[in-house]
């Protein structure tokens, strides 16, 4: 399948990036283009232009920085899959990174790609919000940050503006007696999350310090399951407390439902998601 | 129509083509220079049919445009064979009945490739798992498993692999 025609253009700095969506403000950015691509040979997408900004010096690696792990927006998610830092950092990511399509997805797909593509049933959105990760942001006139929590902000929208790129992403180090799991129902055909549900918890003591849990798949974006992470906190946490706290994590009103799987159903699978990822981060807190 | 110029080296022979910016490497590969071992099955980047190997690792040829290539190294399933021996996974794939109507063989080949130069000695789970993005509608996969880890076990051994048998043999 062909796409329509379309300018190409490869930038090989932030600057160039930007300088090139300046003068085309209709291009679209291209980075490992798994998903990008496959629109553009469905015709759902016809840029008149793409930038390449896969190649952009600077924008590939992970690198542990004080107290954060620093993701350039172009890794890939093969790169996360091997990372050690992220392995001894940021365990939730190792987890997440091998469930994402297939090895051949992974070698091209970028988490900067996949969390500006921002898919309601990609697998990243969902552990950026439950990590607390921000997202550096640049454009001609500087960079800005932006917490995950303001970040995915609809279905397939972000915080990035027209004219911005997307250029790292930091998340903060795991830290003692954290623990960290995503779990997710996945469509049995896709792969993609039908649920998905990462959480990262800390416990002190005995009980729950803190707790962020985050769904993806389910809903129009990833988002924060707010009343599970309330009924946690200050909690010793047994299979019971757990139980409870995820009873109703989210009403099928907030979601989506087709005709694979209903909204009530979907509820569902997040309520049973957010138990085995909690339990799992709980069994796992160092 | 607008053609831009690249540069790919394709199984070590270096080439030099203009290409429209909407070529797909695989029609690159099989239509300008005709290499047609790498198969276009689903078209939708599913089935891995259209694997091949850029810069060392496996990637989806439906799903990359030509373009994006401009500068890398391409191995195809006809770049596999080196002097006339097959490939230890071709052997696999020959010695373990790997295949039957052949279709997904070069792409599960690229991919297996992909895995055992990162993974020499790979479990059974592995392979699967290593294989999730290929799909082959005949084998029920058993035999391609098999495939795989006689590749692995003949690597280990350093068995040189057998001449590759003439079509007039």
């Amino acid at each position: 399948m062909y796409t329509t025609e379309f300018d190409y253009h490869r930038a090989g700095s932030v600057q160039e990036a930007l300088a090139l969506l300046a003068a085309n403000p209709d291009a679209k950015l291209l980075a490992g283009g798994h998903s990008l691509i496959p629109a553009m040979k469905l015709r759902l997408a016809s840029p008149p232009a793409l930038i390449d900004v896969s190649k952009v010096a600077g924008l590939r690696g992970i690198r542990l920085e004080g107290v954060e792990v620093v993701i350039g927006a172009m890794t890939t998610h093969r790169d996360v899959e091997f990372s050690d830092v992220l392995r001894a950092a940021c365990p939730l990511l190792s987890q997440v990174a091998p469930l994402i399509g297939d090895p051949m997805v992974r070698n091209r797909g970028t988490v900067g790609g996949a969390l500006a593509h921002a898919d309601p049933a990609a697998d990243y959105p969902a552990s950026m919000l439950a990590l607390g990760a921000s997202m550096t942001i640049a454009s001609t006139s500087g960079e800005r940050t932006v917490p995950a929590d303001e970040f995915f902000t609809g279905m397939f929208e972000t915080a990035v503006a027209p004219g911005e790129l997307l250029t790292e992403i930091r998340v903060p180090a795991a830290t003692l007696g954290e623990g960290q799991a995503y779990e997710k129902f996945a469509h049995p055909a896709s792969r993609y999350a039908i649920a998905g549900v990462a959480a990262v918890v800390r416990t002190q003591g005995g009980s729950v310090s803190s707790a962020r849990v985050a769904m993806t798949g389910a809903g129009y974006h990833a988002m924060r399951l707010t009343k599970v992470e309330e009924a946690l906190v200050g909690q010793t946490p047994t299979p019971e407390v757990v139980e409870a706290a995820v009873r109703g994590a989210v009403s099928p009103d907030e979601l989506l439902g087709d005709h694979f799987a209903s909204a009530e159903y979907r509820a569902h699978l997040v309520e049973v998601q957010a138990r085995k990822a909690i339990l799992r981060a709980l069994g796992s807190a160092g | 129509m607008n053609r831009v110029p690249i540069n790919l080296n394709v199984n070590g022979k270096a080439t030099r083509s203009d290409v429209e910016p909407r070529q797909l490497l695989v029609h690159f590969l099989r239509d300008t220079l005709g290499l047609t071992g790498t198969h276009v099955g689903c078209d939708t980047s599913q089935c891995g049919a259209c694997t091949v190997h850029v810069d060392g690792e496996a990637v989806k040829s439906c799903t990359l445009f030509a373009v994006q290539a401009d500068g890398a190294s391409v191995t195809t399933i006809e770049g596999l064979a080196h002097e006339g021996r097959l490939h230890a996974l071709q052997e696999g794939f020959w010695e373990m009945h790997g295949l039957q109507c052949g279709f997904c063989t070069p792409g599960m080949i690229m991919s297996a490739a992909d895995l055992l130069a990162h993974e020499p000695d790979p479990s059974e789970e592995q392979i699967r798992h290593a294989l999730e993005g290929n799909f082959c509608r005949c084998t029920g996969y058993h035999n391609i498993v098999r495939a795989v880890r006689h590749a692995a076990e003949a690597n280990a051994r350093g068995a040189s692999s057998e001449p590759v048998v003439a079509a007039d043999d």
